[in-house]
């Protein structure tokens, strides 16, 4: 094999779904050794091609070379045995298992006596040659996010993959698991493995990719073009086809009354262990307060506690009004809205209606609530126009939320939640995951709310979209308010130096 | 030129559809119960005939069949409620004995003068005491449910040997009629009204046992109905169903909600056993169930929650129930009640998964 057959090599890919064309003569090249990112809106096919190249679809047409050889992959079993394996977004491990446990699970050996031992030591040489480091007799449910992802990666190591794939592999983790990937990543390449990195955080793509491919509704707008001296604002218009404005115009505005107060809230974490330790802060109405910090440091206790959905210590005043260790019913009754951190597991229910899922928040008031019933006919006007207005993409309102995109699922949780005209709005990193388009929406419609006197509780991993949203920035680490800033007189430098607990003296 | 199969998800599912791939299940297995009658030598045809003469023959084994149908469908409507919020009530068939318990009282004790209250008055204290024995027996699986996350399913199934076990205690010691394990008949007053007891001014009534029980299922059924489609209770019962995180973040009371429909579903089982020993077997003895607690599970999950298709596979079952005293052997009944379930669940695939021929030369294209 020289070094200038492609590592793998897609002609002409065509993948159908449904009413859908999926990849439409869809071309890729990975060179050996690269990092090459595979960049596209939420629906443009990106996974769908990755997993005819893993061995879970099968294309219409088209031919796939891997290391020059034609290949036709009709199971992962196929792709794996060709050195393919595919990192998952939604990691497949076992968590009451321990890390060795995983990694063998479905191999041929040890075939009955277990010993673990032997394998423990094995795969720590594994986690030496590539850096990748934990604990092998640790039990999955035990390590961090971070962690988990490097155990999934070392089971696709383990299985002899030369050719990676990484589904959006940052989307679930911390700023600096980030890096630590990233690292990781150039180990791994500077070893002879070639890797598919699936992204849509351009930066990230810009920082550790060598090449790029960029599809556009089953397209490809950009077949592997050098990085160098491409910018984000390039990027972003291969991958939406327009000019997309990246700090959105905020207007000047004064901010007006405390609407939340918190004083000296305490509160605990799922496993019992200190979350909140003495918060105290103010958000005014007309103002976005954002709130910088690291995964996992109490955003999402503090998120919990304002609401209702957590119990906690100190105080907590909605327009003067203690609502804390109140059911989230009271919070709700004084216009707090909540965009929840999970749109799919605390935001929506997947199988019932877009109407259902609209009016989960005023189901028992006037207009739509009456008295013990509920009038589904007005509630499905309000449906459709909320669907209208905030331009969701579903067939009717009849479709179950579970079919939306996260795009549109999220559109959805925004429509409902400020069409409650809220006084205080609790954002819990809104954007996530989305693509450039929607996340563009959804900014703007958080400053319409600011401009019209909401008070907005920003929280999110983003730097950037609370530099460019926030009227003040708060650092949370350890959760304690560790720094406050202005945005407009904010250093990201700072911030990131706050966020990871460290001073300048 | 070659076809072959190929399996699609499916996107929308046709509203009709549901109904004709359970009746088509329903079809397809009396055709297979019917092609393995012939291999072990019956004569199918007729016996069909006779499956039909026994249970819609005529108004009076009709009246049979909706007599059997009538628990099924008070606790099969009792459990629909209850998986709505995927809240396992395994505990119907002990709320019924509850149902039954709590209904004797009235007569047994007594609660009021047999001899002199008007009927109406008995039967309606009856059916409030049935229904509260009955709700008692939900609510205290619920309220272990909301207040200690204890598992309703162990519960509500040991429950059910509780209260029967309790029942025997009455019937074959306190109340026991003359060292029978059950009570005397109750007095007339005590029984639900029968079409027979018409018989003098309709000739055509004469010896029909359908009481009023069944109306009970009916209007029972309709009230859940209204509940599921119309009312906020019903939209939180959804919602809980759906995601109980999503219900809470929406400002629902979950550990309120979990007592209440264990103690209204409850409450419904518990009218099914007032009806059957007010209806059919007027007094308190040793198992006046055959197992409607659990056959009501069955139902309810073949009707897909539906109140109202509840009614008819009720029918169906009693049918069977009815049948299987008729034709022999005996088995053959509970052999068709397999053969239909099997259908009817593998029949699901179809929901969700539409079958195309497709020729291959399409495909290219």
């Amino acid at each position: 094999m020289s070094s200038t057959t492609p590592a793998v090599e897609m002609k002409d890919i065509v993948i159908r779904f449904p009413g859908v064309l999926a990849n439409d003569h869809v071309n890729l090249t990975l060179r050996q050794g690269e990092i090459h990112a595979l960049l596209g809106e939420n629906g443009a096919g990106k996974s769908t091609l990755m997993n005819a190249l893993a061995g879970l679809y099968k294309p219409v047409s088209g031919t796939t070379k891997v290391n020059g050889e034609l290949v036709d992959f009709n199971s992962p079993k196929d792709a794996i045995a060709k050195g393919i394996g595919m990192v998952h977004q939604h990691f497949k491990l076992v968590p009451t298992h321990t890390v060795t446990e995983n990694i063998l699970l479905g191999m041929d050996e040890p075939r009955f006596l277990m010993n673990l031992k032997k394998y423990d030591e094995k795969i720590l040489e594994l986690e030496e040659q590539y850096g990748l480091y934990v604990d092998p007799a640790a039990k999955i449910w035990q390590l961090p996010v971070g962690a988990q992802q490097r155990v999934e990666i070392l089971k696709t190591l383990y299985r002899g993959a030369e050719i990676l794939i990484m589904d959006e592999p940052t989307a679930v983790l911390a700023p600096q698991e980030i890096d630590d990937l990233m690292v990781t990543m150039r180990s791994m390449t500077d070893q002879g493995k070639s890797i598919i990195f699936i992204s849509h955080k351009l930066h990230e793509v810009i920082a550790v990719a060598d090449r790029v491919t960029v599809l556009r509704k089953g397209i490809v707008t950009a077949h592997g073009k050098s990085l160098e001296g491409l910018t984000k604002r390039n990027l972003a218009q291969l991958m939406v086809g327009r000019d997309v404005v990246f700090s959105v115009e905020k207007e000047e505005r004064e901010a007006g009354d405390v609407v939340l107060e918190m004083k000296d809230v305490y509160a605990k974490n799922n496993k019992g262990l200190p979350a909140l330790q003495g918060i105290s802060l103010r958000v005014h109405s007309g103002e976005i307060l954002g709130i910088a910090g690291v995964g996992g440091n109490g955003q999402s206790e503090l998120a919990e506690t304002i609401t209702g959905l957590r119990e906690c210590e100190g105080l907590i005043e909605i327009n003067g009004e203690e609502i804390s260790n109140q059911p989230p019913i009271e919070a709700i009754a004084r216009g707090v809205s909540h965009i929840p951190e999970d749109r799919t597991t605390v935001g929506s229910a997947p199988s019932l209606s877009i109407t259902d899922n609209m009016i989960m928040k005023n189901y028992n008031q006037e207009p739509i609530g009456n008295g013990w019933s509920i009038n589904f006919a007005r509630a499905g006007e309000h449906a459709q126009k909320l669907k209208e207005k905030y331009n969701i993409l579903a067939p009717n309102v009849r479709t179950p939320a579970g079919k939306l995109s996260g795009g549109n699922l999220q559109k959805l949780i925004l429509a409902r939640e400020i069409s409650s005209y809220p006084r205080l709005m609790v954002a819990m990193q809104p954007t996530r995951g989305l693509d450039v388009g929607a996340i563009e929406a959804i900014q703007s419609l958080l400053l319409e709310q600011r401009q019209s006197g909401t008070a907005i509780l920003l929280i999110s991993e983003e730097l950037d979209e609370l530099l460019s949203l926030s009227d003040r920035i708060a650092v949370i680490s350890d959760g304690k308010i560790v720094g406050a800033v202005l945005a407009e007189d904010a250093d990201i430098n700072e911030i990131g130096l706050m966020m990871t607990g460290g001073t300048d003296d | 030129m070659s076809t072959r199969l190929k399996v699609e998800k499916r996107v929308d599912v046709p509203s009709w559809l549901p109904l004709v791939t359970s009746i088509g299940s329903v079809v397809l297995a009396f055709i297979i119960g019917g092609i393995i009658f012939k291999i072990v030598g019956g004569k199918p045809f007729e016996a069909a005939k006779y499956f039909y003469q026994a249970v819609f023959g005529s108004w009076a084994v009709f009246s049979d069949t909706m007599v059997k149908a009538t628990p099924l469908i008070l606790v099969g409507v009792a459990c629909a409620i209850a998986f709505k919020m995927r809240l396992w009530n395994i505990g119907a068939e002990g709320q019924f004995y509850a149902g039954a318990f709590g209904a004797s009282l009235v007569v047994l004790i007594p609660i009021v003068p047999l001899e002199t209250t008007p009927k109406f008055i008995v039967i309606g204290l009856m059916m409030l005491f049935g229904m509260i024995a009955g709700a008692i027996w939900g609510f205290i699986p619920g309220y272990l449910k909301a207040k200690y996350k204890v598992n309703e399913i162990i519960t509500t199934l040991m429950l059910n040997y509780i209260i029967i076990n309790w029942n025997n205690f009455w019937i074959f010691d306190k109340w026991s009629d003359r060292g029978f394990q059950m009570t005397a008949t109750f007095d007339r007053v005590a029984w639900l009204p029968r079409l027979a007891d018409y018989a003098k001014q309709i000739k055509a009534f004469a010896g029909v046992t359908l009481h009023l029980g069944v109306l009970f299922g009916i209007v029972a059924a309709a009230i859940v109905w209204w509940i599921f489609r119309y009312s906020r209770w019903g939209y939180e019962i959804k919602l809980i169903g759906d995601n109980p995180e999503a219900a809470r973040y929406a400002g629902i009371d979950i550990s309120k909600n979990i007592i209440l429909v264990m103690a209204f579903s409850g409450a419904l089982a518990g009218l099914a056993g007032m009806s059957e020993i007010s209806g059919v077997v007027h007094r308190l003895q040793e198992s006046i169930s055959p197992g409607y607690g659990f056959t009501g599970i069955i139902v309810a999950w073949l009707a897909k929650l539906n109140p109202f298709v509840i009614i008819p596979v009720s029918v169906l079952f009693a049918g069977l129930i009815v049948a299987g005293r008729e034709l022999q052997p005996a088995g053959l009944s509970f052999l068709l009640q397999g053969i239909i379930l099997f259908m009817l669940i593998s029949s699901d695939v179809l929901l969700r998964y539409k079958i195309r021929i497709l020729r291959t030369d399409e495909e290219a294209a």
